[in-house]
């Protein structure tokens, strides 16, 4: 299955990827190789096949309800590209 | 044409755990900006999430308290969107499994009861807080706080059974009440601890299909769910009356304007791609948990003002107030369980002193003496209210209080004789005018032996003496 | 030992003689600097060495031997680190330019457990970016070479790791496997490579890559090395919520166990594909032959669903990655493109610059498996697929204790051989996939070299949460067919 430049685009513009029409025409041509392998998976009927989201059947642990600060807000805020003040600062938001 | 409004709910509200729901960064508001924050909910590399049992055993509690079936298994998913005051550009929420499923809130509306269905209720994770530079049409960049990040949430959707602005504000505070009595949430909208968003939408009286519905945000208030829902209701008639068409979008309530205003619609529809979370296992209840959260589920305000109704004969409108909190209702009942007279008498010192009870700074022992001694007449009500300030700034007992303060009303009528003889020796021409037929002038004479006896006299009694005394 | 050089030493020996105040710190700690010194600039085994830190580690610990206090049981001994774990303080890129300068606030749970072990830590080993790879060709940082052969690849992802375990830059590491990340360099450069059980070891700290896969396990030269350091990194741990709560057996002791009345299945599948060459299965049949020949019992076994792994991987896998990785977006760490004028432009720009060809080949893979309407078709069947190979598993083992397999098709190949195509890359981990998929442990054990004297490794899968079946096979087939154990380093 073919997947065209404008589903690459859409793709990539979901996963947040700058990406030039050339780079999506490579990159097309190897999702469609990889998505036609993987294809095999609709020989097998899996109509009766409950999905594994882990190789664990046990439920979630908990933890109980006590405050931990961590504690040194420095270590979390220091790696910030751009910081202002005690927040990490971004570029404006363009919702266009 | 006429037509029909249909009004769902979806309420987040925020459970008052102490930590977060998946790190132990402590919950609460006003910290220094990215002070209670921690690698997991800061989304550093390698972090983890797991999941605090308060929060589950908060919507359990809250799914039986609205009557929903508490699910044996949910699953916690990811809601994959790129977003700054997102860490981890996922929130983590319950998709496909939720905890609760199919309950229901019964509403008070003109005088009959209504059933309002609850859809589901789910847990998730709060996002940050962006803060924009300068006017935000001209910001150059914005700030994130991730302090709220991670804080614990709990969704709870109704079904679309609303049909008035009215109707919604009631389901509202009921939902709200019921929060706020099982200790869950505390019930703030103002700082956003109990936040709601409209789907509302009309159709011709008599269709069978939904008409086209528009999703309401940003209001803050009981007032504002109301107001913003029937400006939003009279611009839906409207556009449809000018031969126009219901666009599906999220509008915002423009609290100073009163009106709802468009939000510029996305580019591209959310994608959010949903998939169970691979760090978190299927969130697992067994019935002896859910019988043991059972347990605790204290008594509905609805249920309450009808109870207090029948075991104490108290006006509704008593009874109302009284359950407005279970603190205060629960003080109500320990004190008139102390003092067996007239429970509307201990009932009207109850909503008299609501703050202080609410406070905590009073006893039942306080109220249930002020409302013996208002009933048997041993004090007056000025008397009471001054005692029960001064039971407030001096912490004594009340009945020592009074003691010493000789504050005793006088109600032994061969002590107010002489007291009543003189008022009336000294006051002729009143008395000629009151055996005129003007009664009126009664209050007078009372006034009058009141001061005599600065104040300690008993004005029912007064008043019967001087009735007796000066004939009719 | 004596005439053996001292970065020689198997971890448990140099272990014994630091504790037996043989050796200091400081001298064994010297020797691996210097070795790494001299060999790294061929190998490029390391992203970051720690020379200052483990120095000072190295003199803190013969201090405290001095005064009585041992850490623990690899006191002193410098033990190496992919850099996939979170180091507090101390770079961690995870391969990637996008993280290239990111010091972590916290340690992860496998860095705690290796000091408190008494580790020394030379340094954070190269990698495939965010361990998507089987060469270590996709490292930023440039590619980790077999110290075998300098012209071949060591494997992947943490190739870094066992090249340097190889090349004795290390007595020992700790990597990470997801599809076969551990076991397949650890075959391609002749050491010892443990996938334990999904829950064995605690993913917290460890970047994750695909959740549901992601295990960190020891590489050593040997196999008692290797069940000495699972046994240090393994056990429970609050912090991640799919570890395992079960006591951490004594896997040292399962070495020398005898495989007497041992069953070894042979799954049939692992064997008929064209892919597998012939120096290899001759090789697997020498180990085979080893475990026979001391009184296993064979049994032919079927685990039909085998040739739908890869599938089941490669969307499994990248769909997870594509959510995990998107945390990358420039706002709290790591790389942030220049010059972007609105938000969403930032992030897509950091991302396109901040990420290599293959970590964006499957992200792109993920996130078109995810969408609204594919994730049934993809995902939600991937899913379902998985189920169906757990259960070959599940059934093989009431049959067999232990399934012996190769670990890859092939010796190590060139650098460059397989990066045009990525099909052809990701066949190289199509015997180790399915174990990742059932959540069981695996080995790769050297048995062997290929025509080309390039070393050759057996897998042995076992079921979950029995490592020591494993121990015991694996350490058999050591004893049986000894091998080098250091790599030369010819270039
Ligand atoms: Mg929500
Ligand atoms: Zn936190």
């Amino acid at each position: 299955m073919a997947i065209t430049r404008e589903e690459v685009l859409h793709v990539a513009r979901l996963a947040r990827l700058a990406m030039s029409g050339d780079e999506a025409d490579r990159l097309g041509g190897q999702l469609s190789a990889i998505l036609d392998y993987v294809r095999q998976l609709d020989r097998l009927d899996t109509r009766d096949v409950v999905p594994t989201s882990h190789a664990i059947e046990t439920g979630t642990p908990f933890r109980d309800d006590a405050v931990e600060p961590f504690g040194d807000r420095e270590a979390l805020l220091s790696n910030a590209p751009d910081r202002r003040d005690d927040c990490f600062r971004v570029p404006r938001i363009i919702e266009d | 044409m006429a037509f029909e409004t249909v009004i769902g709910l979806e309420v987040h509200a925020q459970l008052s755990t102490k930590s977060k729901i998946f790190c132990a960064c402590p919950a609460t508001f006003g910290a220094a900006p990215n002070e209670n924050t921690c690698p997991v909910c800061t989304g550093m590399p390698g972090a983890l999430p797991v999941l605090n049992r308060k929060a589950v055993e908060f919507t359990i509690r809250t799914a039986l308290a609205t009557s929903c079936a508490v699910q044996r298994r949910s699953v916690f998913a990811r809601k994959n969107y790129f977003y700054p005051d997102l860490p981890k550009a996922y929130q983590i929420s319950q998709y496909e499994l939720p905890i609760a499923l199919g309950g229901h809130v019964d509403i008070e509306v003109d005088g009959g009861t209504k059933r309002i269905g609850i859809t589901r209720i789910h847990m998730e994770e709060d996002a940050g807080k962006l803060v924009h530079e300068g006017e935000f049409a001209g910001s150059q960049s914005s700030l994130a706080d991730l302090n709220r990040c991670s804080v614990p949430l709990m969704e709870i959707v109704s079904e679309p059974d609303m049909r008035t602005p009215e109707e919604g504000g009631a389901y509202l505070r009921r939902l709200r009440d019921i929060l706020v009595y099982l200790g869950v949430c505390d019930g703030n909208m103002e700082e956003g601890s109990f936040r709601c968003d409209a789907n509302v939408s009309v159709r011709p009286v008599g269709q069978e299909a939904f008409g086209t519905k528009v999703e309401l945000k940003n209001m803050n208030s009981f007032r504002n769910v109301e107001k913003a829902l029937e400006y939003e209701i009279r611009r839906q008639v409207g556009e449809i009356g000018d031969g126009g068409k219901i666009v599906q979008e999220t509008r915002l309530w423009d609290v100073n304007a009163g009106v709802t205003v468009s939000m510029r619609r996305k580019e591209e529809a959310h994608d959010y791609r949903y998939f169970p979370d691979p760090d978190l296992l299927p969130l697992v209840v067994d019935d002896s948990w859910v019988e043991e959260l059972r347990a605790t589920i204290p008594e509905m305000p609805a249920e309450k003002v009808a109870r207090l109704g029948r075991r104490y004969g108290i006006p509704r409108y008593d009874a109302e107030i009284l359950a407005s909190s279970r603190a205060l209702a629960d003080f109500f009942e320990a004190s008139a369980a102390l003092y067996g007279g007239n429970p509307k008498t201990t009932a009207n010192e109850c909503v008299h002193w609501k703050d202080a009870v609410l406070a905590g700074t009073l006893s039942p022992e306080t109220i249930a003496h002020a409302a013996e001694d208002r009933e048997r007449g041993t004090i007056s009500a000025t008397a009471s209210k001054k005692l029960v300030e001064l039971v407030l700034s001096t912490g004594k007992p009340f009945r020592t209080l009074r003691d010493e303060q000789g504050l005793t009303q006088v109600s032994d009528t061969s002590a107010l004789d002489a007291i009543v003889e003189k008022v009336i020796a000294s006051s002729p021409k009143e008395v000629e005018t009151y055996r005129a037929g003007k009664a009126g002038i009664l209050s007078f004479f009372v006034g009058q032996v009141m001061k005599e006896s600065r104040g300690k006299a008993n004005p029912k009694v007064v008043q019967e003496v001087l009735k007796k005394r000066l004939g009719g | 030992m004596a005439n053996v050089p001292v970065y020689e030493w198997s971890l448990l020996e140099a272990a014994r003689a630091v504790r037996e105040k043989r050796i200091s710190s400081r001298e064994l700690t010297g020797a691996i600097l210097a070795r790494i010194e001299a060999l790294d600039p061929k190998v490029h085994a390391y992203i970051t060495v720690l020379r200052e830190a483990a120095s000072a580690q190295a003199a803190a610990c013969d201090e405290e031997q001095a005064k009585g206090t041992v850490r623990g049981p690899f006191h002193g001994v410098p033990i190496g680190l992919k850099d996939i774990f979170c180091t507090r303080g101390v770079r961690t890129t995870c391969g990637s330019r996008i993280l290239h300068d990111f010091l972590p606030p916290y340690d992860a749970c496998v860095t705690e457990k290796v000091l408190a072990a008494g580790a020394v830590v030379p340094g954070k080993q190269n990698m495939d970016e965010f361990a998507m790879g089987s060469s270590t060709e996709t490292s930023f940082f440039g590619p980790t070479r077999n110290p075998w052969d300098l012209s071949r690849i060591p494997g992947g992802s943490s190739g870094g790791t066992a090249a340097a375990v190889a090349a004795a830059m290390c007595f020992a590491g700790v990597g990470t496997d997801t599809g076969g990340s551990i076991r397949q360099p650890a075959s391609l450069c002749g050491v010892v490579g443990v996938k334990p059980t999904y829950g064995r070891v605690s993913r917290y700290g460890m970047v994750a890559f695909a959740s549901s896969l992601d295990q960190a396990g020891p590489i050593a030269r040997s196999v008692a090395d290797a069940a000495a350091l699972l046994g240090a990194i393994a056990g429970y741990d609050r912090r991640d919520s799919t570890c395992v709560d079960l006591p951490v057996p004594d896997y040292l002791a399962a070495v020398e166990r005898p495989v007497k009345g041992l069953r070894v299945g042979l799954p049939k599948e692992y064997y008929e594909g064209g892919g597998l060459s012939a120096d290899v299965r001759a090789a697997v049949e020498r180990a085979l032959k080893v475990l026979t020949d001391q009184g296993a019992e064979v049994v032919e076994v079927s685990l039909p669903h085998t040739e739908y792994a890869l599938s089941t991987y490669y969307l499994i896998a990248p769909a997870e990655a594509s959510s995990n990785l998107a945390r990358y977006d420039g706002v709290r760490y790591g790389y942030r493109a220049e010059g972007a004028t609105g938000l969403i432009e930032m992030m897509s720009r950091t991302r396109a610059e901040g990420f290599g060809d293959e970590v964006k080949r499957r992200v792109m893979i993920g996130t078109y498996a995810l969408s609204a309407g594919y994730y049934e078709a993809f995902y939600g069947k991937a899913q379902k697929v998985r189920t169906l190979i757990r259960d070959d598993f599940t059934k093989a083992f009431k049959a067999v204790d232990v399934l012996l397999t190769p670990t890859a098709p092939t010796a190590a190949f060139r650098l460059g051989e397989k990066t045009g195509d990525p099909l052809t890359m990701y066949l190289s981990d199509i015997y180790t996939i399915p174990c990742n998929l059932a959540g069981i442990p695996g080995i790769s054990v050297p048995c062997g070299v290929s025509a080309d004297r390039l070393p050759v490794g057996a897998q042995l899968l076992a079921d979950s949460f029995r490592e020591e079946t494993l121990f015991t096979a694996a350490g058999a087939i050591e004893r049986a067919l000894p091998w080098r154990r250091v790599a030369p380093v010819e270039g």
